[in-house]
């Protein structure tokens, strides 16, 4: 089959099709086999990594998927030290980078950053996190999880868990499992609930999410359970944010009262999610950010159209 | 009012646009959208809730020597679905059109979203829509995804003057 990524961008999940996301799966679980030791597939290639906001998982597994692929890294991560603290615009800094690599990864702070970079780059762009909005190859790896551990995504009931007014991660993801058969549940503090845009989206791509306050309700109804960070610098005050953050937690005990649910996470976490469950059986949240990895590859080598064997 | 007396309030222009079926009330609006208070040898009538058979009332605009461009012509479109350009030359009307909106808007309003890119300075990005919905009107950004609705997109045109 062609590869229909060939030269392409990835920028969000909204336009892609279950078989599109499926086959990048595919393709990821091809390259566990590379995922330790290695290919020269990517050899004399190099990814521009291009983080202005902080990241530790998706800044350090793209550069071991790059270099996995035999191929190099060059980049920052952060904007200190780069031109953009003269005052360079983003767009400068992107056509700059853009003449010394073949490919670049960028996480920044502005919505639609990814986006622009498209238009002004012939280079693949992917985005590693756009502000609030999209963060699509964190949902890859999350669906890529989802589909190892369950077998398959379909016939499951899935709950969102946590801030999910301004998680980029759950808006992903939430769009991803719109291609799919599944019972979503949303389960959130009130005043972090979904934004009704994205809800109205969902209902009009075919789901049908059921909006929940009550965690340890959700939790018993759920396969399998996406928690993510409460995030304090979205709360007006110090005082409010504690209120809610101290009220939402999911320990150990939760857990095992609502017949342990498999737990994923993109991490960082906070207090939303106490380390007494970490050595549960169903504590994922670590090999999922391994899943970083095969993904990564398969993306990665996808865009660049390689051959990796 | 009968008609004869009410085609004399409004003056003939030998060459120009007459925005005609303006929604009621929101000529004034048009008028400060296409910056004419800085048009200044050109003659221009202004008429507000004048009778009008297709719509009962309507407003009226008509600006001597001025032809729309596109984006002017999707701005009235944004605040006045209804209304139609009337190109007049050597005072006759030779071309007269309904405005439509595009399915894509450039250009014309900030995206109310702060944290937009279309929205940082320097930047060399011009703000961008897709018309998701006609009636009601709703844009989605396509930057940032952030999706407007009609009394926004009315805020942010006019905060944008």
């Amino acid at each position: 089959m062609p590869n229909q990524f060939a030269g392409a961008d990835f920028i969000t999940i909204r336009d892609k099709t279950k078989d599109q996301l499926e086959g990048m799966m595919d393709r990821a679980e091809e390259m566990e086999k590379y995922r330790h030791n290695g290919t020269d597939a990517a050899r004399g290639l190099l990814m521009g990594t291009l983080f202005f906001e902080p990241s530790t998982r998706t800044r350090l597994s793209f550069q071991a998927a790059m270099k996995r692929l035999g191929g190099d890294t060059i980049g920052f991560p952060s904007s200190e030290g780069t031109s953009v603290q003269k005052g360079e615009t983003l767009a400068d800094t992107l056509r700059t980078v853009s003449q010394y690599v073949n490919i670049i990864v960028m996480r920044h702070p502005s919505e639609g950053s990814a986006k622009l970079a498209t238009e002004l780059l012939d280079i693949p762009v992917i985005n590693g996190g756009d502000g609030s909005a999209n963060h699509p190859t964190q949902t890859l790896l999350d669906l890529y999880t989802i589909r190892k551990e369950l077998g398959e995504v379909d016939g499951h009931t899935i709950a969102l868990a946590g801030d999910l007014r301004y998680s980029r991660t759950t808006r992903s993801l939430s769009r991803a499992l719109s291609n799919y058969d599944v019972e979503l549940i949303l389960n959130s503090p009130s005043q972090l609930r979904m934004k009704k845009d994205l809800l109205y989206e969902l209902k009009n791509r075919g789901l049908d999410p059921v909006e929940s306050d009550d965690l340890e309700h959700s939790l018993t109804e759920a396969d399998l359970v996406y928690a993510t960070r409460i995030q304090k610098e979205r709360f007006p005050n110090l005082a409010e944010y504690e209120k809610v953050a101290h009220a939402y937690e999911i320990d150990r005990d939760l857990l095992e009262r609502t017949g342990n649910p498999l737990l994923l996470h993109p991490l960082p976490r906070v207090t939303e999610l106490n380390t007494n469950v970490d050595d549960l059986e169903n504590s994922l949240f670590f090999s999922q950010a391994g899943n970083g990895i095969p993904v990564r590859m398969a993306l990665i080598s996808s865009l660049l159209d390689l051959t990796v064997r | 009012m009968t008609k004869e007396k009410q085609k004399m309030k409004i003056t003939r222009i030998k060459s120009g646009t007459a925005i005609d079926h303006i929604t009621p009330g929101s000529a004034l609006k048009v008028f400060e959208l296409l910056d004419l208070e800085f048009v200044e040898n050109n003659s221009i009538t202004i008429a507000i809730r004048v009778d009008s058979k297709k719509m009962g009332k309507k407003d009226l605009l008509k600006i001597e020597d001025k032809f729309l461009t596109p984006t002017e012509s999707a701005m009235i479109a944004l605040i006045s679905p209804e209304a139609t350009i009337n190109i007049i030359k050597s005072f006759e009307v030779t071309e007269k059109h309904p405005v439509e909106l595009p399915e894509q808007l450039t250009g014309i309003f900030d995206c109310s979203n702060p944290n937009c890119i279309s929205n940082q300075d320097r930047e060399p990005i011009e703000s961008k829509f897709q018309v998701t919905n006609k009636d009601p009107l709703t844009v989605r950004c396509l930057y940032c995804d952030n999706m407007m609705e009609e009394t926004q997109i009315a805020h942010q045109l006019i905060k944008d003057r």
